[in-house]
């Protein structure tokens, strides 16, 4: 099981791998769409490879309440508990 | 009296130089860009065929790691090859409402459909990529061009197997002549050295074996030719309305002075053996440029180096020329590159617009025991064109018994 620091590293090495933005720019309170500017086919990309990262199932429907990056971490680590 | 569409930008990526000037210096040096494959899958597949021209530059050293993530390797080549054009062409003023895009490829992402069904039997469908579809579809390569560009007066493909190349020269024509646009990004390309296309063209009988000899695998006109070699890449022109560029004081290559596109209606793959379908093309490109036989100086033919196709061009050609066609100097570009499919034609289109510019015909390499049922003037060593109005014809030919023509004239 990942710590939540671990989740964010990881899940900003996918989004630096998706989009190419800088890896230290994926923090907690950023909003996935408003501030890092990732679109939704983009975004199902992270999901799914999130997902295969942390062992983790992310269903559709639960994707539009992954606002912020912060909220993708805490669904993350609560989906290992 | 129609709107004259000349030509004023250039690009390409191809097997035998990754920009259009490295493209040019080769060609008139005479190289081959066909190598034996490296790749693991030749051996696991037991392919037939161990070798194909790839393109020179690979797409990963031009484009970032993000933006070739969101195209199939075609997109790659095509964006490449439509950037390169659009810079050569040099226009900073345009408005994007009447620039168009047509750009075409012969098969469009099989790289990506075909590791999407991998990628699904072995892993599941959650991970097939969002991206598959928009990668896959065939007009993936105009879309991203026209995005890249801003072009906003629609985006077309033409598809026409291995003659779309040139069909998109044929509608760029079209779409400024009926005023629809006044600047037309026209291109081709094609990423298909995949073990399943190479499986598939082998099955029938299409590509070369010389699997010892990659090298002079390509020889059209030769007599020991025995089928294609194939090859990859991207060719784009920036067609534009003649008082748009004179407006600008744009650099002009030449004019885009006929187009033709006709159907064999004979057989889905054999060309129509007396090459009635390729004659009724070359002589509607000539008569849509008010060309006569007696300006033609130049030709760059299709010839694939496949022992049934390279005749009925030649049959073709003396139809629609007559005695002229002893005084044409024939370059068989694919001798070098192998054949780019969707994209050869575009890329030919840019070596026919450069040899009228420069006046040197490119070289046709590996003609060592030329067939004597094809007598033409082969170009095997440094030939300069005429002084004076020239002009070329570039042909191109594809399975459905599609045949395309451009003449390109001199400025």
């Amino acid at each position: 099981m990942a710590s939540n620091e671990e989740i964010l590293a990881g899940l900003a090495e996918i989004v630096n791998e998706e989009t190419g933005l800088a890896a230290d720019a994926v923090e907690l309170d950023k909003s996935f769409t408003e501030d890092l500017d990732i679109d939704s086919i983009s975004m199902m990309t992270i999901v799914v490879n999130a997902e295969e990262k942390f062992g983790v199932r992310i269903p559709d429907e639960e994707v539009k309440n992954l606002k912020t990056v912060g909220d993708a971490v805490n669904f993350i680590a609560n989906a290992q508990a | 009296m129609a709107r004259k569409v000349v030509i004023t930008g250039l690009g390409a990526t191809t097997p035998i130089g990754g920009d259009v000037p490295t493209m040019w210096k080769n060609a008139l040096k005479g190289v081959s860009g066909a190598r034996t494959l490296e790749d693991e899958w030749v051996a696991k597949y037991d392919l037939p065929v161990h070798f194909a021209a790839r393109c020179s530059t690979p797409a990963s050293d031009v484009l970032t790691r993000v933006e070739a993530k969101r195209m199939d390797p075609s997109t790659q080549f095509g964006v490449i090859a439509a950037r390169e054009a659009w810079a050569d062409a040099g226009i900073t003023d345009i408005d994007h409402d009447r620039l168009a895009v047509a750009f075409a490829t012969g098969i469009g992402g099989v790289w990506t459909l075909l590791d999407a069904w991998d990628t699904l039997k072995e892993k599941g469908p959650r991970r097939v990529l969002p991206m598959t579809v928009p990668m896959l579809m065939p007009n993936g390569v105009a879309a991203a061009v026209s995005l890249d560009l801003g072009a906003r007066a629609g985006a077309h493909t033409p598809v026409s197997a291995c003659a779309s190349g040139t069909e998109a020269m044929h509608l760029g024509l079209d779409l400024i002549r009926s005023g629809k646009a006044d600047v037309v990004m026209c291109g081709g390309a094609e990423a298909a050295i995949h073990p399943m296309p190479l499986a598939a063209f082998s099955s029938m009988q299409a590509l070369s074996r010389r699997n010892d000899d990659p090298e002079h695998a390509s020889r059209p006109y030769d007599l020991d030719r025995d089928g294609f070699v194939m090859g990859e890449g991207a060719g784009a022109l920036v067609l534009e309305a003649e008082e748009h560029a004179l407006a600008r004081g744009a650099r002009i290559y030449g004019e885009l002075a006929g187009t033709s596109v006709t159907a064999d209606a004979y057989h889905i793959t054999a060309p129509d053996p007396e090459g009635l379908g390729a004659t009724r093309a070359l002589k509607a490109a000539m008569f849509d440029g008010r060309i006569q036989a007696a300006d033609v100086v130049h030709v760059n033919a299709h010839a694939t180096s496949t022992p049934v196709g390279d005749k009925p061009e030649y049959t073709a050609l003396r139809a629609a020329l007559g005695a002229q066609v002893d005084n044409v100097a024939v370059s068989a570009t694919k001798s070098q590159m192998g054949h780019l499919l969707g994209a050869s034609g575009a890329v030919e289109a840019v070596l026919t617009v450069l040899a009228v510019y420069e006046r040197q015909a490119p070289l046709t390499i590996n003609l060592e025991n030329q067939d004597p049922e094809i007598p033409l003037d082969v170009v095997t060593s440094a030939r300069s064109l005429p002084a004076g109005d020239i002009v070329a014809l570039s042909n191109s030919f594809g399975f459905g018994g599609h045949n395309a023509v451009i003449a390109i004239r001199s400025v």
